[in-house]
Formats: C-alpha cells, structure tokens, sequence
C-alpha cells in the first residue's frame, strides 16, 4: 500500500481512471504517512481526515460511473492561505488561529470541480512572510533532506515551507502554494520538489489570504514537471471576484512536457553571479547551459542590469502593500482580540501586537514608514519606479531569447535557526526568484543536481508573459537531462 | 537616515502595533540595518520613469453596482471575537 504514496500526480491520476486502485485507498495511504510522519516533519497544521475519506469515496462513485475530471480523486495538501469553506485557515499566524472561512477560494474550487481530495493544510511562514518557515505560529517545518556532513535538521525552505516538504516526504500527491518573492521556488529547490509561479493573474487571488497583491501568485508545487503543468491547469482561471484576473485561455500545458526544444534561444544573464554564491551554485548552472546546448538550444549571453536592486525594490513594495493589507486585522470583526484594552486604538494596538509575530511586525513597521508623510516619495515611490527598470529589463531582451536560465538559490538547505539573526541574509535568500515577481513573469525552479553534502539544488526557467508553454518545455528538458531522482533517507 | 528610538515609537503607533518601550532600541537597529540596504535604490537613475504600481496590462474592470450577492448575516458574523442581536459586539472604550 505504502507505493502508492510515492507515484507521481499523472500516473495516480491514471492509475484511478483504469481503476488499478480507489481514491479511497491512495487516500488512506496519505492519511497513514501523515498520522506517521508530521508529528516529526510538522508540514500539516490541520489534517482533514474525514473530510478527506468522504471526498475520496465521492471519487470512487464517480470514477465508477466512468466519470470524473482532470484530478479526480488524487489526494492534494493546500497551502494554509487559500480559504477552504469551513476548514481552518490560519495563514501560519495567532492573528487567525481560530479562523473558519465561511466561503471557498476560487484556486481550491477549482481543485474540487476536477474532483482532487484534500488531506488538510500545510504550515508555511506567518502570512507568507518568510524564506525558512520559522515565521510560523505553528512552528518550523522540517526538511526531509539531511545534509551527509551533519545531523542538523534543516529547513525545507518558506515561505511554502509545509508544501514543499509534505511532497517531498511522500505526505502528499501534489500541494498548492503561493509566491510573493519565490516562495514556491526557493522552497521547491531546497526539497528535490518542483515549483512553478505562472504568470500574474493567472491563478485568481480571490480567498488567498493577502500578503503583497500586486506580488502574490498562486503555483503547485509537485514530484515532477509534468504534474506542475497538470496541476497549475486545474488552479488558474478567469474570476470575476478578482480584478486583476486575466481574461485568458488555460492551455494545456501537459502537451508541452517532453516537446523538444531545438531551436529555442535561451538567455543567460551575467547579473546572476552573486557574491559569495558557492561554486557549486556555478557549476549547476554550467551543467543546465551544457545540458541545454546539447538538446539543441541556442546560449545567448544576455545582460538585465538592474537585477541587484530586485531585492531592495521588494522589500519596501511588499511592506507597504502588507501594511496596507494587514490593516484588516484590527480585532474587530473576526481574528484576534486583546481581552484588555483602555481606549480604541490601545485595542487596535494590543490585539495586533498580540496576534502578529515578529517578522510580521517588522515588516508592518518598514511598510508604515516607506508610506508615512516624508518618506513616501523617497522610498516606496522611488522603489516603483526601479520597478519599472526591472521589468524593463525582460522586456528589452525578449526579442534576443525564448526563456532565461538561473540558479532557483543561492544556496542549498540551511539549517534551521542559521539565519534568524540577521533579517537581511535571510531576505537574500530569493535573490534570483524576486525579479519574475517584480516583472510578473512565470518562472519555475526544478531539481537539477546535488550539493557535495547530498542536499537538493535547483534550476531556474523564466518564460515571457503568459508564455508557461516554453516554460515547461525547457523545464521539461532539464528534468529529462538532469534524471534527479534521489529521495531523501527517511529519518523522521 | 537614522531610524531612532522615538521614530520606531511613532511608526509603530502608525502600524497600530503596540511596542514596549524595551523593544524601540532593538528594532531601530533592525530598521536601520533594512534601510540603509535600501538606500543602494538610490543608484538607479529614476529620471523621467513612471511609478509601476502593476502587473497586469489590461485595463481595470468594472462591473454594474449592483447587488449580486447578500443575504449572508450568520457567515459575515460567524468568525466575530464577540457578536449579539446580528451585530459585532466590540468591547466599551469610552469613559
């Protein structure tokens, strides 16, 4: 039974069309792994057992009846930012420990209109503001991996730190996941998993609990290239609820797995080369140029000059937009409420103080000051317009190149507690994820090959805008090339 | 551009988050250090680039202000700190 849990996402769905085994029994795999593993791995801040088992018997009826769509009846976890009706939803934070949404996000409805099983929802860093999970109300998560040189445990990455380890861990098919600054990516290459972040307005923000919006895109995160591109189709659609939705077909982007990619330009920007980025970060990104060349790929050396200015950009963009945002959270009407305050703003200011953590304040407070009177021009206004250069910059070399290669990070798993003390290393952590936010391109980070330690390392592939197809083409292609297919040592 | 003390004091209050006196030193420290890695913003030469604000190249829509859904009282209610009487309840602050 325990093989079960270890198939990808396509060959399940398969296996359940020819009947080779019931949603029931996948699904009772899962919940066993679960029951087994999270009390070590902590990637589950909710199991929905029973939820689950109904959902998959439901499958079971329709699989019967020689019905059922595109995921049916394939256990999934959910990020716990997409409001699941009448299933907690706590986006990693005290602020709403205790919050039931009365109503569905239109990323999950679409999963249960394609007929997928939840099995619960995945811890991840408080309000999607972190790069190691340790931002979690509900504490870190735990890598699977363990480096050969120690016996530390390691983080599996953030902020989609619970998606990315469930799947690695064989405690899921397939999970959802959001990306602000590379929180899909950074936490798919720390964990031998593969994560795609689609093109803005793409997937509908409609029931993500909010962090930057004109940053935050909803991805999969799964076992292999192909499962992204099944997964991602079932998530993205148009949605009225969402004003910056866009109005546009889903293809299917199975059809471009396996492609060949003869012929295609790629871009290899000189700006990646970070200080201090460790050679063997290098050599990966050699070994994917080589591997591409060889599947008839055209290198082209290409130059996006305000790269280095990506991470500062973001972080006063997100932080006024998070403020902004997490104004909502004031006591009042649901989450948090002190039990003691003498006037209304000490209630405003004890609840929000008792409700959010750390690195949440902190980064409430930046985005207070980038906006106060004084600042606004010189900081958030200023980082627009660098904003701006950014984007510009893809924009001027798309005529040269079909996608860019990069490193996903820019370096493998570190260890839990490592970067804690320092919030700016731990923000450079998505130095080659945040610029596709910025710019709102897909980008997707796939396993390619191995640190000296044993630990997972990740490639990059930034497509143009709305260009997933070549995307997952030259991912695709990088998958076949790289063949990772390493699982970590179960330890836990 | 120091962040002192009394600023951290003053933004927080603009946050809305209540900080302990104890705290103001460490987290100017902590916003100073984020700032002044920003400040390399001020490379970049701005001269005549329009503030992106966002993504999506397509005009915003707009759909008739109409009411296309209502009637939800219980599920607008149903994750209150405290309601009664189909209202939110929030606690006496006046004198």
């Amino acid at each position: 039974m325990s093989d079960l849990t270890q198939l990808t996402l396509k060959a399940a769905v398969d296996g359940l069309k020819a009947k080779k085994f019931s949603s029931a029994e996948i699904t009772q795999a899962f919940l066993s792994n679960i029951e087994a593993s999270n009390g070590t791995l902590n990637a589950y801040t909710e199991v929905t057992a029973d939820k689950a088992l109904k959902m998959a018997r439901a499958s079971d009826a329709r699989l019967a009846a020689g019905e059922g769509g595109a995921l049916e009846g394939a256990p999934l976890g959910i990020k716990d930012l997409f409001c699941t009706d009448g299933v907690r939803t706590t986006a990693g934070s005290n602020m709403l420990r205790d919050f039931t949404p009365p109503y569905e996000s239109t990323v999950t409805a679409n999963l249960w209109r394609d007929g997928a099983v939840m099995l619960g929802k995945l811890n991840m860093d408080e309000f999607a503001m972190g790069s190691s999970n340790e931002t979690s109300a509900f504490g870190p998560v735990k890598n699977p991996w363990k480096s050969k040189a120690s016996n530390a445990e390691l983080t599996p990455g953030g902020s989609s730190g619970g998606s990315a380890s469930a799947v690695a861990a064989d405690l899921c098919l397939a999970a959802t996941a959001s990306d602000t600054g590379g929180s899909i990516r950074q936490p798919a290459a720390f964990t031998g998993t593969v994560g795609i972040k689609p093109t803005y307005g793409r997937a509908s923000r409609y029931g993500m609990v909010a962090f930057a919006s004109s940053l935050d895109q909803a991805g999969p995160i799964t076992k292999t290239v192909e499962d992204a591109a099944l997964l991602l189709r079932s998530m993205c659609s148009f949605d009225m609820k969402d004003s910056t939705s866009l109005d546009v077909e889903t293809p299917d982007w199975t059809a471009s797995v396996g492609e060949s990619v003869k012929g295609l330009r790629i871009g290899v920007p000189r700006e990646y080369v970070v200080d201090g980025m460790p050679a063997e970060i290098q050599a990966l990104w050699d070994q994917g140029v080589e591997w591409l060349k060889a599947a008839g790929c055209e290198i082209v050396d290409i130059s996006l000059p305000h790269t280095k200015y990506a991470l500062p950009t973001y972080y006063i963009v997100a932080p006024a937009e998070a403020s902004s945002n997490l104004a909502r959270y004031d006591g009042m009407r649901f989450g948090h409420r002190a039990t003691e305050a003498r006037s209304l703003t000490d209630l405003y200011e004890t609840s929000r103080a008792e409700g959010f953590g750390k690195e949440v304040q902190r980064r409430l407070t930046i985005g207070a000051y980038v906006l106060s009177a004084g600042f606004y021009d010189a900081y958030y206004v200023k980082a627009l317009k660098v904003r701006r250069r950014i984007a510009q910059d893809f924009d001027n070399v798309w005529g040269q190149v079909d996608a860019i290669l990069t490193p996903s990070t820019p370096s493998a798993a570190f260890a839990l507690g490592d970067k804690q003390i320092d919030p700016v290393q731990m923000y450079l952590n998505d130095v080659f994820t945040v610029t596709t936010n910025l710019a709102g391109l897909p980008g997707i980070s796939v396993p390619a090959g191995m640190d000296a330690n044993g630990l997972p390392l990740g490639l990059q592939v930034i497509g143009k805008a709305l260009d997933e197809a070549t995307v997952f083409q030259v991912a695709a292609a990088l998958e076949d090339a790289a063949g990772f297919a390493a699982k970590p040592d179960k330890w836990w | 551009m120091a962040i002192d003390a009394a600023t951290v004091r003053k933004v927080a209050h603009l946050a809305r988050i209540k900080t302990p006196e104890d705290r103001l030193e460490t987290l100017a420290g902590e916003l100073n250090g984020i700032l002044n890695w920003i400040e390399q913003l001020d490379e970049v030469d701005v001269q005549f680039v329009e503030p992106m604000t966002s993504n999506v190249h397509q005009p915003l829509r707009l759909r008739d202000d109409v009411v296309t859904d209502g009637g939800k009282l219980d599920c607008v209610l149903s994750n209150a700190p405290k309601s009664a009487d189909g209202f939110f309840v929030v606690p006496k602050v006046v004198e």
